[in-house]
């Protein structure tokens, strides 16, 4: 993991955007076996960025996020229940902020 | 080089402020397909099309406009084009498809109207009022348009006394029934899928289909809205002889639309390998979303059939071919058994 801001509001801050969950990942990697779009990062590594609030880790993974199907392939494989694509979703939307 | 994402974005969340739709078409494009049919108007019960279908030649045109751009200097002035969308509906301006290219999308909520009605559904519909419930925008992240869009559409709803709506895509299916629930206080719009209103009543079978296809699940209906039997139920008593690919139902492979205002080069290669996993059934498919059916279309090239679940169900419900639409259909012939009987 290179240099990064470590914030532990960022989940604080998604969660006011919704009911963001990454924090119960338990880093298996099914979800990125499964997902149909081949993206290495997406969206194991993505999930722990935001749940570890490497918020400058985040933003550099703008074109993973917003590549992301929304498809929930991964979520119905996910031991941990995590609402993988609500969560992506949020991340779009705290990426947008100030944006639009 | 993509498109800037945040003025791809800029422009969807726009066009939903200043027009109610990401792609805005007028009202009479977008109702063009209930002229004929004399539909009520409003009601307890309406049909809601959140002109997903409608809107598909619009967004094929503005997909390979985008194609184009992504690949040239002019992509750096995606903000400048924002800036001029705010004024002018950039969508009416550059995107025209041709007419057979409407009528073969505005066929399917005239199917899916007709369906109901054989199937003793009363109904009316909104007309102007039927609005694109923002799913895209949702998808991207545009939260507070999409809020204020959810609550235009709830107060259009209460305006006309509906306490139900009869969805005919999974995307209008999953915006109106889980998430305005959480956008708008108060929201108690029951929502159902055409697919399981029908699977619920006794649509009449005049003439069995007899055709073998492969069926595509929609992630959003599969996975989301758990909307996997309906479909199958309805096309069995319609005499077909469904075929499961090697990811179906709740583990169906996406078509790869959701990418497509974005990256429409990822799109197409997720799109492609559900081809080929699709092909090894059967060269007929049948679909149950307007995204998807654009999108394995395209990815396909001619080499499979793709129709809407709505052409083969009015075929069978009506014992003839009048909702069967101009794509060539090069798979099994069909062998049709005249027996009537109802689901």
């Amino acid at each position: 993991m290179t240099s990064g801001v470590l914030d532990p509001g960022l989940s604080d801050k998604l969660r006011q955007l919704g009911a963001f969950d990454a924090e119960r990942c338990m880093s298996c990697g099914i979800c990125t076996a499964i997902c149909p779009m081949g993206i290495s990062t997406l969206p194991r590594r993505v999930m722990r960025l935001a749940a570890l609030g490497l918020e400058d880790e985040v933003r550099a993974q703008r074109e993973a996020i917003f590549s992301c199907l929304l498809c929930r392939a991964c979520e119905v494989s996910c031991p941990a229940g995590v609402h993988i694509a609500d969560n992506v979703r949020l991340l779009r939307s705290w990426l947008l902020r100030g944006e639009l | 080089m993509p498109l800037s994402t945040r003025d791809v974005v800029g422009v969807l969340a726009d066009n939903l402020r200043l027009r109610g739709s990401v792609l805005p078409i007028s009202s009479r494009r977008a109702t063009r397909w209930a002229r004929d049919l004399s539909l009520p108007r409003g009601g307890e019960t309406v049909l809601y099309t959140g002109t997903m279908y409608q809107l598909i030649p619009y967004i094929e045109r503005l997909v390979r406009l985008e194609e184009l751009l992504g690949d040239s200097r002019l992509a750096r002035l995606s903000g400048l084009a924002r800036r001029a969308n705010r004024l002018v509906n950039a969508v009416a301006v550059v995107a025209r498809p041709r007419p057979a290219e409407r009528e073969e999308y505005d066929r399917v909520p005239a199917n899916v109207a007709r369906l109901l009605q054989l199937a003793g559904v009363e109904f009316g519909y909104l007309y102007e009022d039927d609005l694109y419930a923002g799913a895209l925008a949702y998808d991207l992240g545009a939260d507070e348009a999409v809020a204020a869009h959810a609550r235009r559409i709830a107060g259009v709803f209460r305006a006309h006394g509906v306490r139900e709506a009869i969805t005919i895509d999974p995307h209008t299916t999953n915006m109106l029934r889980s998430v305005f629930p959480r956008l708008v206080e108060g929201y108690d719009v029951r929502v159902r899928s055409y697919l399981e209103v029908l699977a619920d009543s006794s649509l009449p079978v005049r003439r069995k289909v007899g055709r073998g296809v492969v069926i595509h699940d929609s992630c959003v209906y599969a996975r989301a809205e758990h909307v996997i039997e309906a479909p199958r139920h309805l096309l069995e008593a319609a005499g077909l002889d469904v075929g499961e690919p090697e990811r179906s139902r709740a583990a169906t492979w996406c078509c790869g639309g959701p990418a497509e205002s974005l990256y429409p080069s990822k799109a197409l290669a997720v799109a492609s390998k559900r081809v080929e996993q699709l092909g090894e059934v059967a060269a007929d498919c049948v679909t149950m979303c307007p995204i998807c059916l654009v999108n394995l279309r395209k990815a396909a090239n001619g080499r499979m059939s793709f129709r809407d679940i709505s052409e083969y169900l009015l075929e069978a419900s009506l014992g003839s071919d009048e909702a069967r639409g101009p794509s060539p259909a090069p798979g099994t012939a069909p062998a049709a058994a005249p027996l009537a009987r109802t689901w």
